[in-house]
């Protein structure tokens, strides 16, 4: 900066000088971006400093489940950098991605400059008007003098409370125009004030109720994880003094380690039969950080019908939006588990005799084994693929992201995960594409650690552009495929709803994954045997640049077990009964009409 | 305005709706900012809530905040979401639902009142008729000529309706209305 600050930090600066600064002060290291016409002012200042690396990437798509992924692995918000009209609209979906994750998310956008706003300007969008349901909140800076203060309350919105997306669009003219910046200060606007502390009187009446519970469980999500590593290990703490069974959400993965002997796997439609039953049958039912989403609860009105629950949340919303809480709590996850915690050593003599018959239970159900499968020593089965993957870097400094479809749950059901923040996946929207732009902005973030990248053949041609920025800037992220040339997951619903008419569900000229990373620049690795898949697996690991692996596998395996849409936890359908004609007949007519 | 049928949450639950819908008043108070406006109605829309009716302007001029006053209908599950919901949007400072203020005060409903202009263009008999009946209505004449009136009146919603329906027959053309203006009776501010 050419301008003298005075002792307010205040100084007088162009608007994409003051874009720059802010990221600074706000502790912005790296931004994933892709120019155009109405950013080049600030692409200019990004050029003239060495601060803030920025990351090129093939699609604005691409950038923003990049600053997703740096998001979730870092714990820090991520920063995304598009053009007007096109670049913005193309940033929609990963803006809904992180809305629905509770990722914070900061998306600078370009303008036309404001005397031509409403004039169907080339590159025009109404940037606000697209992106206002899709976002936390969102600005269109109309003045310069303004510009700094609300980066800052931008950054302030995505991270604090319950953490979401945010833009901030700014037009051209106000980029060129000089103004006084300020630096951040801590007097937020007086509407937004996230409630962090529980209610006391409301965690002690919790607290009673755990201790009196024969038949409790713990359904934690991902606010445990965006509240921040010490909520994960309250949250041990509080499993290790009561003694409950804990289950997680796909977003929760890792809070609670999979290797721990209370862990009964993920719950909900694709979760184990455990943790299902367990939920279905508790007395006392403590959701910690989680929105019982309706492919957790599977059909409502049968969703653990004889417990009393508990709801931690920092959303007030989330509280009684699905299910009814006996219980609610509002706060920030972590916080209100230091409570839990003090109360509970404090108040609590515990009897874990009583508990006896609750687990004695679980593990009958924990016997059925619900994730079994076939093995096949001629075709790799895809859950042993996502096994032996797992025990192959279990012991180094790994990060998994993952696409969506069956590969997806076969990794959140196959792959332990021991910490927080090591699993990126999405979860709310669902979105096809995520999980390679993820990876890179993982790596980018972590750079020695090995990323991976559990995809499918039909969700990783949605975002492989993103291979060419991964080579760009030596990320050497490892593009997992299980490779069935299906849909799978679009098909596994056709099978169930639609009489297995197998409608546009598959893909009939992949490429050849091999050729098409080295094209990129990068490794390919076919496998097609079991018996091969360890000594790739060590290949894959050992590149140091960016891999797609293509590992092809049994085409028709499906993904159980599962709820069917419209039943109920108890009504699962477990791989050993799932014989066709089962399939064909596990929903009923009413269920059909359901997503 | 956006018509309910099923209470809000994924398609995915089979829901059984047993409550009953209600009406109530909601008295939004928010940073008078570009878009606010648009986030409450995005908000109604979006989640297939329902407006009856909607009036907002700046009643605090140096803090730049406006009043929004909303009735909705749903059931009581719904209209808590409706509350929390509004209360997530980061401009909006306080929401408060008047009916449950007016209820816990051993009152019916919270003070409500809206203005309407009620233009009328009638001959003879009906010309006479139509300002009898304004005149019973406490309705002021505020434009006329030899043709037509145009009666300002201002009430209750119900008595506006039952003015409206009275003079559809004595030569209605047409009619602009405020939407609901509320307070809650007593001393004490929203605040």
């Amino acid at each position: 900066m050419v301008n003298p600050k005075d002792d307010t930090g205040r100084a007088e600066m162009t608007g994409a000088e003051m874009v720059a600064q802010a990221l600074k002060d706000n502790g912005v290291e790296h931004i994933f971006g892709y120019p155009g016409g109405a950013v080049l002012p600030i692409y200019d200042e990004l050029f003239q400093q060495e601060d803030i690396e920025h990351i090129l990437v093939r699609h604005e798509q691409g950038a923003g489940h990049a600053a997703e992924g740096y998001a979730r692995s870092t714990g820090k918000a991520g920063v995304m950098l598009v053009t007007s009209g096109p670049g913005a609209t193309n940033a929609v979906t990963p803006l809904q991605d992180a809305l629905m994750d509770s990722i914070p998310l900061v998306c600078i956008t370009g303008q036309v400059p404001t005397t031509l706003i409403g004039s169907d300007a080339f590159q025009e969008c109404d940037t606000v008007g697209i992106t206002r349901p899709c976002t936390k909140h969102n600005w269109l800076v109309k003045d310069v003098n303004e510009l700094a203060g609300i980066i800052h309350e931008a950054f302030h919105v995505a991270t604090t409370g319950r953490p979401g997306p945010v833009v901030v669009d700014i037009p051209k003219d106000i980029q060129f125009a000089k103004g006084i910046y300020t630096p951040p200060q801590q007097a937020p606007r007086t509407s937004y004030r996230p409630r962090l502390q529980g209610d006391l009187e409301a965690i002690k009446a919790a607290v009673h109720l755990l201790s009196e519970a024969k038949k409790p469980i713990i359904y934690s999500g991902g606010g445990v994880v965006n509240s921040g590593p010490e909520a994960s290990h309250l949250l041990r703490e509080l499993v290790d003094l009561s003694g409950f069974p804990v289950t997680s959400t796909l977003m929760g993965l890792g809070a609670y380690p999979a290797s721990g002997e209370r862990w009964l796997g993920m719950l909900g439609m694709h979760g184990t039969f455990e943790a299902n039953m367990a939920m279905h049958d508790c007395d006392v039912m403590l959701c910690i950080g989680a929105r019982f989403d309706d492919r957790i609860t599977g059909r409502l009105d049968a969703f653990s019908p004889n417990s009393k629950k508990i709801h931690i949340d920092i959303d007030p919303s989330s509280i009684n939006k699905n299910v009814r809480a006996d219980i609610p709590i509002l706060g920030d996850v972590g916080r209100v588990l230091e409570d839990v915690v003090r109360l509970w050593r404090a108040t609590v003599t515990p009897d874990r005799a009583a508990l006896g018959p609750w687990w004695e239970q679980i593990e009958r159900w924990r016997a059925r084994d619900s994730l079994a499968y076939k093995p096949n020593d001629d075709v790799i089965m895809p859950q042993y693929a996502v096994q032996r993957l797992y025990e192959l870097t279990k012991d180094r400094d790994t990060f998994i992201t993952t696409e969506v479809g069956q590969h997806q749950m076969w990794a959140a059901q196959h792959y332990g995960f021991e910490q927080p923040n090591r699993w990126m996946t999405s979860g709310g929207l669902g979105t096809m594409g995520y999980g390679l732009p993820a990876a890179l902005g993982v790596q980018i973030a972590h750079r020695d650690s090995l990323v991976i990248d559990i995809a499918g053949d039909a969700s990783v041609l949605m975002t492989i552009q993103e291979m060419s920025t991964a080579v760009q800037y030596q990320a050497p992220i490892k593009i997992f495929i299980l490779n069935n040339q299906y849909m799978g997951m679009v098909r596994q619903w056709q099978q169930l709803l639609h009489g297995n008419r197998l409608s546009h569900s598959y893909t009939e000229a992949l490429p050849d994954f091999v050729k098409l990373a080295e094209a990129y620049g990068g490794h390919g690795i076919r496998c097609e045997k079991p018996g091969e898949l360890d000594d790739k697996i060590e290949e894959m690991i050992a590149v140091k640049k960016p891999v797609i692996f293509d590992c092809r596998v049994a085409n028709l395996a499906n993904c159980f077990p599962m709820i069917p849409s419209g039943k109920a936890h108890n009504e699962m359908l477990l791989p050993d009964e799932a014989t066709d004609e089962a399939v064909a007949n596990a929903i009923d007519a009413k269920g059909r009409e359901l997503v | 305005m956006n018509a309910q049928l099923k209470p809000t949450g994924s398609a995915y639950f089979i829901a059984r709706e047993t409550e009953t819908h209600e009406t109530r008043t909601l008295s939004v108070l928010v940073d008078n900012e570009p878009g606010v406006l648009a986030r409450v109605i995005g908000l109604f829309s979006g989640r297939g809530y329902n407006i009856d009716s909607l009036t907002v302007s700046e009643t605090e001029h140096e803090r730049h905040l406006s009043r929004i006053t909303i009735v909705t209908r749903g059931t009581p599950h719904v209209l808590e979401q409706i509350k929390h919901q509004l209360e997530r949007i980061v401009p909006v400072h306080k929401v408060v639902d008047l009916t449950v203020v007016a209820r816990e005060r051993g009152q019916d409903r919270p003070l409500e009142r809206e203005l309407a202009l009620v233009k009328v263009a009638g001959v003879g008999d009906h010309r006479v008729e139509a300002l009898r009946l304004a005149d019973a209505f406490r309705a002021q004449v505020i434009d006329a000529n030899t043709e037509h009136f145009i009666f300002e009146i201002t009430g209750r919603v119900s008595k506006i309706e039952q003015f409206i329906a009275i003079m559809q027959p004595l030569g209605l053309v047409e009619v602009c209305r405020t939407g609901v203006a509320a307070l809650n009776r007593g001393a004490q501010g929203m605040q």
